[in-house]
């Protein structure tokens, strides 16, 4: 979460602000080369100018300090229950488990495609926590350290079960 | 002069398709929802599918509910599906409430005769949801199995609008007692699968197999020696609104 | 006519813009809540699944393509009268379609996923169809405007004119189409929609037009010239009646079915419905504005005419609750000849009452609306002048 917002803040500080409050009217109507601006009345470019100083003062506020070698940031803490189970190298794990994932479910869902190497459950039956049986919950928990740790949004468990062995029960209606 | 039977196969998707795809011509592209893989093998009821095979086009899942042996205020098909779903949400307005299967009693007007039978997702061959979603997350599989591909379903309830049989729910709050094998979640529609994680095992649906009364007979319409097409060739059954031609894969006996 | 000093004229004009700007914000922030705790903070349920925002929704988009109405009339058919105010007819267009279609996407169960819709395309969905109609309605009515306001693009403003004007009748086609491709519900699923949608948007934009306009010219401390007022209700008064005229063929025509009859009835004379079809759509939305608009005391005046455009915009509200809500209230036809129980209310009339959440998203789109026409018509010059001189020259009002 934190590494997101210092990313975006690097990247607000890299933008080019080339644009100090008291520039002169008829400079930006030049730099614009717009037919459409140069007819406009003066409000317009007082508008532009408000908009662009407002975007600077962003852009020069304070930026939170990084993350990195001894930043606030934990480092993903990976516990591996089951060494040399997984179906790939750690590495092609780290890199590709999402397009692996991806391309199951879609043969999976749509053409019914089962018993597939890749398999979003099966990961959680390998890697739920001793602990909590869950994927998630804190940031020793399997996916959600790495993801926490890289500001990457799970979406996975908006629908899927996190828990290994997870038993289902129903209510009447 | 009998009248001009429309095949299964509506040609009137195919013209739609062909003048929506006109349209997105317009500098936007096409994806095709799912792949298109060659067809292996026939499927069986009693068997699991072969790992790493695709559904069958050859297949026709389909079910026959015989509204005569529906036990009144029996309602064990609906507490299976829910178990085996991992249904269990109970919200404040009962309306917002998911049900895959309901329990429907009927009283004919004219006469007054009672009937009850459970109501599902109807497995259209000609579905509306799929013809109106968006996005193409409303999907029929190759052996007919009407699913809602969660991944690219947006939740703007355009294909609850389109269902004539209210089969779809939409999930009101975010939920966290899902079944590993069935997954659903907030601001998605649902319906129905037909259990097809079971299916795919080679088993019934939860609510066939929990039946007492064997009011539900789950297998392949397109096989003349199942159980089920051997059924409908000997005694009249119906689809629910058959008016609209979309050709259920789920037929009712009694109503 | 009151005419502000220009400081509190500047004054008013950022409060405006601020209140506008905050009733958006709050639009935004419902619908975040919404997406967080999900629908269940809505009155939206499993039978009625859409509900005021898009009422709202589809009263903008609908009146966004109508209002575009005036500004064709000029480029398209050459009505001097009509050009002078086609810049306005533009932006407030996109202002409106704007407004419309955020209210539709944040009211997404994943609105998260809105990109979904972009790369996903399903060629047999007329909401795929309109994914695509909306955004190159937007740039249409985008080039249409610059080949307006920049002189050296005025010759291409009668060809972008024209391209803008076949679209939107393609777009307002397609979303009231999005019901008339519906086989489920007895309220839709009549080719009829289409076309009424059209009139409708006509009859809509119209409305809005005359009531932005008003606005514009008592701000500026100015008159709408009579004969220009005396061409404006008479249009006006000419898509209401053609609106009123497809309303009651719709309703004939499903009241004559024997299937369609316990709908029509449902809706004309036993539900919370009734109220809203004959005094708000057929009273407040056609029959006072028509008489207000004929009756030679008031069809001469600016004020009658404006309020009979006010009701116009009210009727229109009432329509819309009464085509969705209504449509969706009643039962499904699962069953003909049964009567049918169950847990899921089959068979049962629902009703609907939205929750604070989606009544501050709805009003948000027209804040939204709001927002961008006031700064638009502020920053840029989009005051209609007309050159009577020339109108009389060109026949414009005679005509």
């Amino acid at each position: 979460m934190k590494l997101l917002r210092d990313q975006s803040a690097a990247l607000r500080t890299r933008s080019p602000v080339a644009y100090p409050g008291g520039m002169a009217r008829g400079s930006l109507r030049r730099a614009l080369h717009l037919g459409l601006l140069a007819t406009l009345p003066e409000r317009v470019t007082d508008f532009v100018k408000f908009v662009l100083v407002v975007f600077a003062a962003i852009a020069v506020s304070p930026a939170p300090t990084f993350a990195g070698e001894g930043g606030r940031t934990a480092k993903p803490v990976i516990e591996i229950a089951n060494p040399g189970k997984c179906i790939a190298p750690a590495e092609e794990m780290r890199r590709n488990h999402m397009e692996m994932l991806k391309h199951q479910r879609d043969r999976t869902l749509r053409q019914g495609v089962r018993g597939e190497p890749a398999s979003l459950n099966a990961c959680i039956e390998c890697h739920a926590s001793k602990k909590t049986g869950s994927v998630l919950g804190g940031n020793e928990n399997f996916c959600q350290s790495c993801h926490s740790y890289a500001a990457v949004k799970l979406d996975c468990w908006d629908c899927h079960q996190p828990k290994a062995g997870f038993k289902a029960t129903g209510v009447k209606p | 002069m009998t009248a001009p039977q429309i095949p299964d196969s509506n040609p009137r998707r195919a013209f739609i398709a062909a003048a929506g795809a006109g349209v997105a011509g317009l500098g936007f592209t096409v994806i095709a929802p799912g792949l298109h893989l060659m067809a292996v093998g026939q499927a069986n009821a009693a068997e699991a599918r072969k790992a790493g095979t695709v559904a069958s086009p050859a297949v026709r899942w389909g079910l026959l509910i015989d509204a005569n042996k529906c036990a009144p205020g029996c309602t064990k098909c609906i507490d299976a599906c829910h178990t085996e779903n991992g249904i269990s949400e109970k919200l404040p307005d009962a309306r917002q409430n998911s049900q895959w299967i309901r329990k429907i009693e009927l009283v004919d007007r004219r006469n007054g005769r009672k009937t009850e039978l459970p109501m599902m997702c109807q497995h259209c061959a000609n579905p509306p949801c799929v013809d109106v979603c968006p996005t193409g997350a409303s999907m029929k599989r190759a052996d007919g199995i009407v699913l809602v591909d969660r991944h690219t379903c947006i939740g703007c309830r355009y294909c609850m609008m389109a269902c004539p049989y209210k089969a779809r729910s939409f999930v009101h709050a975010p939920l966290t007692q899902q079944n590993p094998e069935v997954p659903r979640g907030q601001g998605c529609v649902e319906s129905c699968t037909l259990c097809v994680h079971r299916v795919d095992k080679g088993q019934q649906p939860a609510c066939v197999e929990s039946c007492p009364e064997g009011a539900m007979t789950f297998g392949d319409l397109n096989d003349p020696a199942s159980a089920i097409a051997k059924r409908i060739a000997s005694v009249p059954t119906t689809q629910v609104r058959a008016d609209l031609r979309l050709n259920q894969g789920v037929r009712y006996e009694g109503i | 006519m009151l005419t502000p000093n220009p400081r509190h004229e500047e004054g008013l004009f950022y409060l405006l813009a601020a209140i506008g700007g905050l009733v958006s914000a709050i639009g935004l922030a419902a619908a975040l809540y919404m997406e967080h705790s999900g629908h269940v903070v809505t009155g939206m349920n499993n039978q009625i699944v859409w509900g005021l925002p898009h009422v709202f929704a589809i009263f903008l988009i609908v009146a966004a393509s109508g209002v575009l109405n005036v500004a064709s009339m000029g480029s398209v058919f050459g009505r001097v009268l009509y050009k002078s105010r086609a810049p306005l007819s533009g932006l407030l267009a996109l202002a409106m379609i704007s407004g419309g279609l955020a209210i539709i996407m944040l009211d997404l169960g994943r609105a998260d996923r809105l990109m979904v819709a972009a790369t996903h395309f399903n060629p047999t969905s007329v909401f795929g169809w309109n994914v695509i109609l909306y955004p190159v309605f937007y740039g249409l009515v985008a080039v249409y405007l610059w080949t307006m306001m920049e002189r050296r693009m005025n010759p291409y403003s009668k060809a972008a004119g024209l391209a803008t004007f076949v679209w939107r009748v393609v777009l307002t086609s397609g979303t009231g189409s999005i019901f008339a491709f519906l086989v489920a519900r007895q309220a839709y699923g009549s080719a009829l929609l289409a076309p009424m949608f059209i009139i409708m948007s006509f009859s809509w934009g119209l409305a809005v037009f005359i009531v932005v306009q008003a606005t514009m010219y008592a701000w500026n401390g100015m008159t709408l010239p009579p004969l220009i007022l005396q061409r404006l209700k008479n249009l006006l008064a000419t898509f209401v009646a053609a609106v009123l005229y497809f309303t009651i063929i719709l309703h004939l025509v499903n009241a004559y079915f024997a299937k369609n009859i316990a709908f029509e009835y449902f809706i004309l004379f036993d539900s919370e419905f009734t109220v809203a079809f004959w005094l708000g759509q057929v009273l407040i939305g056609s029959l006072l504005p028509l008489a207000l608009l004929f009756h030679p005391a008031t069809r001469t005046k600016a004020l009658w005419v404006n309020l009979a455009a006010l009701l116009v915009i009210v009727g229109a509200y009432y329509q819309l609750h009464v085509f969705i809500i209504g449509g969706q209230a009643f039962p499904l036809d699962i069953f003909p000849g049964y009567n049918v129980k169950s847990s899921f209310f089959d068979g049962a009339v629902d009703s609907y009452s939205a929750s604070l959440p989606e009544i501050l998203l709805a009003v948000g789109g027209l804040g939204i609306a709001f927002t961008m026409t006031t700064i638009g018509v502020r920053v840029l010059h989009f005051l209609p002048q007309d050159d009577l001189a020339e109108l009389e020259a060109a026949g414009g009002i005679t005509d």
